[in-house]
């Protein structure tokens, strides 16, 4: 079966998206980035979507699906490199893309991926002290 | 209106509407559209080839490469015999879904294209006709 590449690299998960995928596809992503952030304990997600020439509803809404789900696995997920022509379309489309971060490229994703983690890091610190 | 060209594509499966946006990305390039307009063109596209599938039980989407007053653009007729749409004001609305969707898909494609025409027939069918110029 046809299956986009989840690379681990530490506490984070790394996606590049680089085919014009079908919906079962996208489904297919989803399911299997959940499932790996629990076998791999990860902290982060980054998703790279700079190869996308179209965000559909439904992909937007598998970005969005992917988001919330990580964040209640105590994940958070960054969406980075979207083509200003995507994201015109989108806003004109109607998706709001709910609890979707974006970063403009891999590095700016991974920065706030690593602030992210740092802040979730302090709150436990004074939660404890 | 002159007709330059035309192609008529089955949506009967999810790779049929991947390749429902391919050939009307490569129609939108030959015909020079700027990117925004080619993005905007092939999501409609994707957002209407999916209800053929999914709400018309498949049909086909019919291309048409078009010129009127020297400007060119791109039709897409999507085509279905599925169970129709009863209310079709109440479909164009955001967030307006009978499937497990956004319900974004008519009122998006409307939005992303200049010209929109929904014909729909309860028991017979729904043909949607959009258009892009250049």
């Amino acid at each position: 079966m046809e299956r986009i590449p989840i690379l681990r690299m530490g506490d984070f998960l790394l996606v590049t998206i680089q085919v014009d995928m079908h919906d079962r596809l996208a489904m297919t992503l989803q399911d299997d980035l959940t499932r790996q952030i629990v076998a791999s304990n990860s902290r982060g997600v980054l998703i790279d979507i700079s190869s996308l020439e179209m965000i559909d509803s439904f992909i937007g809404r598998m970005l969005s699906n992917i988001s919330l789900m990580s964040n209640v696995l105590a994940a958070q997920t960054v969406v980075v490199g979207m083509q200003p022509a995507v994201a015109i379309t989108l806003v004109e489309l109607g998706m709001s893309m709910p609890g979707v971060r974006t970063a403009l490229n891999v590095e700016k994703g991974m920065m706030l991926l690593r602030e992210c983690l740092d802040s979730d890091d302090s709150e436990v610190e004074d939660d404890a002290s | 209106m002159m007709l330059l060209k035309s192609e008529s594509l089955p949506i009967v499966s999810e790779q049929d509407i991947v390749r429902a946006r391919q050939v009307a990305r490569q129609w939108a390039i030959d015909l020079n559209f700027k990117l925004i307009d080619q993005t905007k063109f092939v999501t409609a596209v994707s957002e209407l080839a999916r209800n053929t599938l999914i709400y018309g039980r498949g049909g086909f989407m019919l291309l048409e490469a078009v010129e009127k007053d020297l400007r060119k653009g791109l039709r897409a007729v999507f085509e279905d015999r599925g169970p129709g749409i009863p209310d079709i004001e109440e479909a164009l609305k955001d967030g307006f879904s009978t499937g497990n969707s956004l319900g974004l898909g008519l009122p998006g494609a409307k939005r992303l294209s200049n010209e929109f025409e929904i014909i729909s027939q309860p028991g017979e069918g729904t043909r949607v006709t959009i258009a892009r110029w250049t």
